[in-house]
């Protein structure tokens, strides 16, 4: 049983172990995150779970860091946006993105794409149907979505001719 | 403040004995809001997500029941085993906020914060479940109707951990909906279970949110049995879906508050619930 009363405690972030220091043990993922690790691509908007900006990968599934307490976290996978671009190269996600037009205040992204590439790492080629539900837990208020659909499907399909 | 984190069954039963007063967290998609807000600041936590014993589900085909972990996540009952023998549910489970929160939140947690909006207790309720409860030295089994006590109340004592539910596997139709602001991501406004059981014809209907925990409607229940024989596939005479909505909505305590009024509620589970016995009967 790990107890996390010292205040140090670490995270295994995007593969990497990191200490956390001189914290109060019941802040969220997304505050040591970004406050602590130096890592501020989750977005903390609602704090309630209800926008989905904070989304991170934890042991597979897709989470709202805001709503996890970082010191139960030990020992868990976790992965934000930063993981996916690797030596500064976007995934196919994030370069839709921009291609489409899927961003406009940005502050919603890094949640939609760390869902978005959740989805597709499970099934690559989507319904409609499938990707509304994938995303119903991230909510923008610029594109309207419309551009960000785009964005989905521009990414599915250069996916699959990279991947094939 | 601490933050334990215990992998077994027995390790969470030992941190618990040794700090009854310690809170507990599950998926934390309650508790960490409360948290973020500044309303709570628990001094002592114990995580109970890392521990794997409460994550299983044991299905009886013997005596005809399911149990499933208190540990178990929303995500893992919108499909296969336990939506094959409870399909209500599985759609409440599908009801529950987003992917996100499906993933985190569990019925353990549900049934421990016992907010009357929790989307599996009207499911738990119309089919008479039974809470599976816990401590070092013994544990012991609750109805669900007595384990809900009051709003976020319950009846778990210091020491105790909720382990698993017990339901039974009904043969007949079921199904659950809910009415709240939007398609996707909401808190219920109002809620409806109806469960019938085609072997003894019978009929459960249980309301959520239109009262300080989970309502029977046992008034409803039993005038319905005796106007129909359930145990074959009656078709639903119009008048009769509009006394059954009434009668429903009648024995609903809604109130006012942030969510959405009383009057608009007890409408609501008047047309869930007739809706729910429409699509029982068609």
């Amino acid at each position: 049983m790990m107890n996390a009363n010292t205040e140090i405690y670490s995270l295994t972030v995007n593969g990497k172990s990191h200490q956390v220091k001189d914290s109060w043990v019941g802040e969220s993922l997304l505050y040591v995150l970004r406050e602590r690790l130096g890592l501020p691509g989750s977005k903390g908007a609602c704090e309630q779970g209800e926008c989905g900006s904070c989304t991170v990968i934890m042991d597979g599934d897709a989470v709202c860091s805001c709503l996890v307490m970082a010191a139960t976290a030990i020992d868990a996978d976790i992965r934000t946006v930063e993981d996916l671009a690797s030596d500064g190269v976007l995934t196919e996600v994030q370069q839709a993105f921009i291609t489409e037009g899927g961003v406009q205040c940005g502050f919603c992204t890094p949640g939609l794409v760390v869902a978005i590439e959740h989805l597709l790492s499970k099934n690559p080629e989507p319904s409609e149907i499938e990707i509304k539900e994938a995303i119903s837990g991230n909510i923008c208020r610029c594109t309207g979505y419309g551009r960000i659909f785009e964005a989905v499907d521009k990414a599915i399909t250069v996916r699959k001719v990279n991947r094939t | 403040m601490s933050v334990q984190v215990p992998r077994t069954l027995d390790d969470a039963l030992k941190a618990i004995a040794a700090n009854p007063s310690a809170q507990f967290i599950q998926g934390g998609t309650d508790l960490m809001v409360e948290i973020n807000f500044n309303h709570r600041k628990p001094t002592d936590v114990i995580a109970l997500r890392r521990v794997d014993e409460l994550k299983s589900t044991q299905i009886d085909t013997k005596n005809m029941q399911i149990t499933i972990g208190a540990g178990l996540p929303y995500q893992m009952m919108e499909r296969g085993e336990i939506a094959e023998h409870v399909p209500a549910l599985a759609q409440a489970a599908r009801t529950v906020g987003s992917p996100q929160i499906r993933s985190a939140g569990t019925i353990g947690g549900n049934l421990g914060t016992c907010s009357p909006a929790g989307d599996a207790l009207p499911v738990l309720s119309a089919l008479d479940a039974t809470v599976n409860l816990q401590t070092q030295k013994a544990s012991r089994t609750v109805s669900i109707h007595d384990f809900m006590i009051g709003v976020k109340r319950n009846a778990r004592m210091p020491g105790e951990i909720i382990v698993s539910t017990t339901l039974p596997i009904v043969s007949g139709w079921q199904g659950y909906a809910k009415v709240g602001v939007r398609n996707a991501m909401v808190i219920s406004v109002a809620s409806c279970c109806l469960v019938v059981d085609r072997i003894n014809g019978t009929i459960a209907v249980a309301l959520g949110a239109v009262g300080p925990t989970i309502i029977r409607c046992r008034e409803t229940e039993s005038w319905l049995a005796k106007q129909i024989d359930l145990r074959t596939n009656p078709t639903m005479p119009d008048n009769l879906l509009q006394e059954f909505g009434s009668r429903v909505a009648n024995e609903s305590k809604p109130i006012d508050d942030h969510r959405s009024t009383a009057a608009y509620r007890r409408h609501a589970v008047s047309t869930l619930s007739r809706r729910l016995l429409l699509r029982a009967h068609s």
